[in-house]
């Protein structure tokens, strides 16, 4: 089955776990890729997202649940992988073979006329003037980016990236961050676990949190900053009867002292916002600053992976706060 | 069309010629008949204790065939294991495995393509030294007929024929001997692990086969089938210790071969 005949989403993973003994890596992750996301996979290290792309790749049997991509197993065999394409952890090639035979190898057990596009992919990630050399030679960066052209033999229309900038250096990073948006530009779905929060959040449209195995979060970075509200920093000429009046007014949550002095607190809505300010001006707490931190999914994140372990998508204004 | 066990045996054989472990074992198969068709020819001692030891200065042909005796000891196991109990875990320990599993072929044609091209340099090697024996001996003693186990003698042309085909039976062990090294590669995923453990197994049924009180079992053990080989360079050919071989050698080979081929079919890729 070809991945124009396929049924279903790109990734459609359900209750997956993954035991090795006593140790529970993933511990039921539930997601879905839609066709065209760039979607985060995200989490702390030791989280499981690396497992849980193996088990999506097939490389390694899930103990429960299912994974699906575009609707096939890839347990079932490598015919589920048609139109997928990635690698986990770094990409690894044979270090005594040169770029160019590594991909012509990659090329040979991938058919379907792949061998003729080893030079164009070679250009895309732009390594043909390095193509001769042997792989052992190369540095990070350019495994890396060798990497992303194995994947591209294979004319992919999801690709699985493990972290495909880490160990790179700013320049590297930055070219990583255009080829990806190009390829998403280009119409392929991208599922990227990355610890590099600032790239996800301007690559990705739909992000998921994992902690300890399990899902904390999975949607649109819009949604789960709507969820978690827009925090407020206050500072008044009365700065504890403003507390008062802020943990009083309707609309108006998880008041607390800023970390670097005046208020936090939490609002749904501008009209809440406003509606506070009179109150505080009738209380004789006039306001000196009143601004909004949207929060980034950087704050998102720790709120969400930190703490005791009953993750909620709504993180405390302090701990926002402390981020910006 | 998808690629199937010729692509990956294609590159498996692309990726030995950029080894040097290949050439190691290689130049040692090569090597160490030149060595002692040097020692033949400098020297004039003969190995009288083993079958056609008392011939090396009388025939060249002879040569090859006292190699295959002593080779078979540690020579032979050891230059099978350097590619057997290399193969899979040397991918399993770079990470490679998880590149070449994410294509478009199938983990039993990946696990069929690299069993035959460890056979395949196995063959290389036993005909090498073949090979290099036959002219190493020739230059050494001469091209002479060659006296056979049963006091007779054959022709030249003869004995080079036999001579192959005593390669090819001596080939029946060997390939055993690399399917035990592809279990370990597979069950160990340490190159060196498979490697020595390869030649510790071989070394370990050669024990068991001069053991006293052990004397049954030798009709059973790998190592002595790596003397079937005479039965051919008898006069009529005595073709039951080859059959043995075959058999033998099979109920050491296919057990050992499944079960590489199941661990690798089930395991998970999580190394690398």
């Amino acid at each position: 089955m070809s991945v124009s005949q396929a049924q279903g989403p790109p990734v459609e993973v359900r209750g997956l776990v993954k035991r090795y003994g006593e140790l529970v890596a993933v511990a039921g992750v539930d997601l879905t890729v839609l066709p065209g996301d760039v979607f985060g996979y995200l989490g702390p290290n030791g989280a499981g997202k690396t497992t849980s792309l193996r088990m999506m790749l097939g490389l390694i049997r899930p103990s429960e649940g299912s994974v699906r991509l575009f609707g096939r197993d890839p347990q079932a065999g490598v015919a589920a992988l048609d139109g997928v394409a990635g690698f986990v952890e770094a990409p690894r090639f044979y270090p005594y073979l040169t770029g160019r035979r590594n991909l012509e190898l990659c090329a040979a057990l991938d058919g379907d006329g792949a061998a003729t596009r080893v030079g164009e992919v070679l250009d895309i990630v732009e390594l043909s003037d390095r193509a001769k050399d042997r792989v052992g030679a190369y540095s990070h960066g350019m495994r890396q980016r060798l990497g992303i052209a194995a994947a591209l033999l294979r004319r992919p229309k999801l690709m699985l990236l493990d972290e495909p900038a880490t160990g790179l250096d700013p320049a590297g990073m930055r070219d990583m961050r255009l080829l990806v948006r190009r390829l998403a530009d280009g119409g392929m779905t991208v599922v990227l676990s990355s610890h590099l929060l600032a790239e996800v959040e301007e690559l990705c449209n739909r992000v998921a949190i994992v902690r300890q195995g399990r899902m904390a979060y999975e949607g649109t970075l819009a949604e789960l900053r709507l969820a978690a509200g827009t925090v407020y920093h206050l500072r008044t000429t009365d700065d504890d009867r403003a507390l008062a009046v802020c943990s009083a007014q309707a609309g108006i949550d998880d008041a607390a002292p800023g970390q670097h002095g005046g208020i936090a607190f939490r609002a749904p809505s501008e009209q809440a916002v406003g509606e506070l300010s009179l109150a505080l001006a009738e209380a004789g707490a006039l306001v000196l600053e009143l601004a909004p931190n949207r929060a980034t999914l950087e704050d998102l994140f720790f709120a969400l992976t930190e703490g005791d372990g009953d993750a909620a998508p709504s993180p405390a204004p302090a701990v926002v706060e402390r981020a910006a | 069309m998808r690629p199937g066990v010729l692509a990956v045996y294609r590159w498996e054989l692309q990726k030995l010629r950029f080894q040097k472990r290949t050439y190691l074992g290689l130049g040692a198969a090569a090597l160490v008949p030149i060595i002692f068709a040097v020692a033949v020819a400098t020297q004039n001692g003969q190995p009288n204790d083993v079958a056609f030891g008392r011939y090396i200065h009388q025939t060249g042909l002879a040569i090859p065939l006292v190699l295959l005796l002593f080779g078979s000891i540690w020579m032979f196991p050891l230059i099978t294991a350097l590619v057997a109990g290399d193969i899979v875990a040397a991918e399993d320990h770079n990470g490679t495995l998880k590149t070449i599993l994410t294509r478009s072929v199938e983990r039993g044609q990946v696990f069929v393509g690299k069993a035959l091209a460890t056979a395949t340099y196995a063959i290389a090697a036993i005909a090498l030294t073949g090979a290099v024996a036959i002219v190493a001996g020739s230059l050494a003693s001469g091209l002479h007929p060659l006296p056979t186990l049963s006091g007779t003698t054959i022709s030249t042309g003869r004995a080079l024929v036999l001579i192959g085909a005593s390669l090819l039976v001596y080939l029946i062990p060997i390939l055993a001997i690399a399917t035990i090294g592809l279990l370990f590669s597979t069950i160990f995923r340490n190159s060196a692990a498979a490697v020595v453990g390869t030649l510790m197994a071989s070394l370990l049924l050669q024990l068991i086969g001069i053991l006293p009180g052990l004397e049954a079992l030798q009709p059973y053990l790998l190592s002595t089938q790596f003397n079937a080989w005479q039965g051919l360079l008898r006069q009529p050919v005595d073709w039951a210790p080859i059959v043995r071989a075959g058999w033998v050698c099979s109920l050491y080979a296919v057990p050992a071969f499944v079960a590489a081929m199941l661990v690798f079919l089930r395991r998970d890729v999580a190394g690398g």
